[in-house]
């Protein structure tokens, strides 16, 4: 299998100016993700896992190392030095990111927010809507809901439509970051599921988890942040 | 149309000064310039090296504190303030290699009719007051060489119908309406020559909350539907995260940091920037 992520020596810290202080998140961190494997990585909070994902993301500008990625877009691309625009072009066509947190746009509807994911891919608004229809469908997203803002939803259904965003757009990469830390347990296998298919169709993933024996079967590897190796 | 890996805008050392300089503030470095004033000679130093591009279909965020050179940077893309030095190259405009200060009046003139909207902080800025919205809308279309009564009042009905100026009121004059349907207005004019880029400074400003809501939600859809470039100045970093792909954040008339508006957020590298993030409500 060839390889699609590839991180070497990867450090991030945080220099807060007016405060005088330096913070370490995490460092010398190195790891391959191999094309449609699954990563879980564990640690204790604060160790730093969180980090890893935002500086693949690119939320945050990673102090030292190199994050070498197989973009379809540009070829082996670094992401710690790539460009803003790659990095919008690369988000919008092939990284993923669900966190348990919904961040959307105020005052849209479940659907449109589906919808935009596929827009900004370049499909026309026909197909999108086919999508959108499709995917909320699929992840059991009440029918009533499609066409309500999310600000009155459930835990539950903010991390189904949170899900379903990123994963209209098929992504070659998907990072989640705790996507199941405030579901029940019906939530959860619904999310396995849905990672299981999605694995399934090729996707490659690096998934945070509280209870990582959860994603027994989808999970290949786990990286652990204290030891920086990987247990089978 | 236009190329979407090329920058549609592209500005290079834009500086902008308000005073002739003298050797203390002349010959200092900028970076040793705490403020963007010399106290010996009064002279304002607005805009320092400004430089950025603009992407086709991009909405570029513009932060800072109030005096950071924003405006002023918006009003001379505009043509409204002659810059002092500076290069700014639009895409397609002869063949994208004629630096747009440096023209005449006359093509100043075409590139604000044609190439550039403008939605200004004020309303009473952009809009005549006196004249109907139906003709605040025609006035901007005969600037840009149309003189056919019919279609200026379809064309004018139609932009005002988009940003929800109900149909009975579209001949009233805009000082009788509220800040929001005033803005509304100047958007509408603002599109009425479908602009590959327009300006959108401090648009928010001064309106309440729902209004804020409406006004940010017509932007957005402007953006969605027409794919226009966007330069929005805030000093409301709530409207830059919804509105903005990337960010750029001026400090005394310079730029001190740019970047993706969630990293620039999330992880702000600059003092100031930590500052003005972690001043967020």
């Amino acid at each position: 299998m060839k390889e699609i992520i590839k991180i070497e020596n990867l450090s991030k810290f945080f220099e807060l100016h007016n405060l005088g202080k330096y913070i370490k998140a995490c460092q010398n961190i190195s790891f391959t993700l191999h094309e449609g494997e699954f990563i879980g990585i564990t640690g204790k909070s604060g160790s730093g896992k969180s980090t890893i994902l935002k500086c693949i993301y690119r939320t945050y500008l990673p102090k030292g190392g190199c994050i070498w990625y197989r973009s379809k877009l540009y070829g082996v691309i670094n992401l710690a030095k790539a460009s803003d625009r790659q990095i919008i072009h690369l988000r919008k066509k092939e990284i993923g990111y669900v966190s348990q947190f919904l961040n959307v746009m105020p005052r849209t509807t479940a659907r449109e927010i589906v919808q935009k994911a596929v827009l900004d891919i370049g499909y026309d608004i026909d197909y999108a809507k086919e999508e959108a229809e499709n995917m909320l469908s699929h992840f059991e997203l009440d029918q009533e809901l499609w066409d309500t803002y999310p600000n009155t939803f459930s835990g539950g259904e903010k991390l189904r439509l949170n899900i379903a965003s990123a994963m209209v757009k098929k992504p070659r990469l998907l990072l989640l970051d705790e996507p199941t830390a405030s579901l029940d347990n019906e939530s959860k296998k619904l999310v396995k599921v849905l990672l299981e298919k999605l694995k399934a169709k090729g996707t490659s993933m690096i998934g945070i988890f509280h209870d990582l024996e959860f994603m027994e079967g989808v999970c290949d590897r786990e990286f652990n942040m204290k030891t920086g190796n990987f247990t089978v | 149309m236009y190329d979407k890996e090329q920058p549609i805008l592209t500005i290079k050392n834009l500086r902008k000064q308000f005073g002739k300089g003298c050797t203390i503030c002349r010959d200092l470095d900028d970076k040793n310039i705490q403020k963007n004033f010399c106290p010996v000679c009064q002279t304002v130093y607005a805009c320092r090296d400004v430089s950025f591009e603009l992407y086709p279909a991009e909405i570029l965020g513009v932060v800072g504190e109030s005096g950071s050179g924003k405006s002023t940077l918006m009003k001379c893309l505009y043509f409204d303030q002659d810059v002092t030095s500076g290069e700014a190259y639009i895409q397609g405009y002869k063949n994208s290699n004629a630096n747009i200060f440096t023209e005449t009046s006359q093509q100043k003139k075409y590139i604000r009719n044609h190439l550039f909207g403008m939605v200004y902080q004020n309303p009473y800025l952009g809009l005549r007051m006196n004249f109907s919205s139906v003709g605040n809308i025609a006035e901007k279309l005969i600037g840009a060489g149309s003189r056919n009564v019919g279609f200026m009042t379809g064309r004018a009905q139609e932009l005002l119908g988009n940003v929800n100026i109900p149909i009975y009121r579209m001949k009233e004059a805009p000082k009788n309406f509220s800040g929001g349907m005033q803005q509304r207005v100047q958007i509408a004019k603002a599109l009425s020559n479908n602009p590959p880029i327009l300006l959108l400074d401090e648009v928010t400003t001064g309106l309440d909350l729902s209004v804020q809501a409406n006004v940010l939600d017509l932007i957005k859809k402007i953006q969605r539907d027409l794919k226009i470039s966007m330069l929005v100045v805030s000093h409301d970093l709530s409207v830059i995260r919804i509105l903005a792909d990337r960010t750029i954040v001026m400090l005394n008339g310079k730029i001190i940091e740019q970047g993706l508006t969630d990293q620039i957020l999330e992880d702000p590298q600059h003092p100031y920037t930590q500052q003005l993030v972690h001043s967020l409500l």
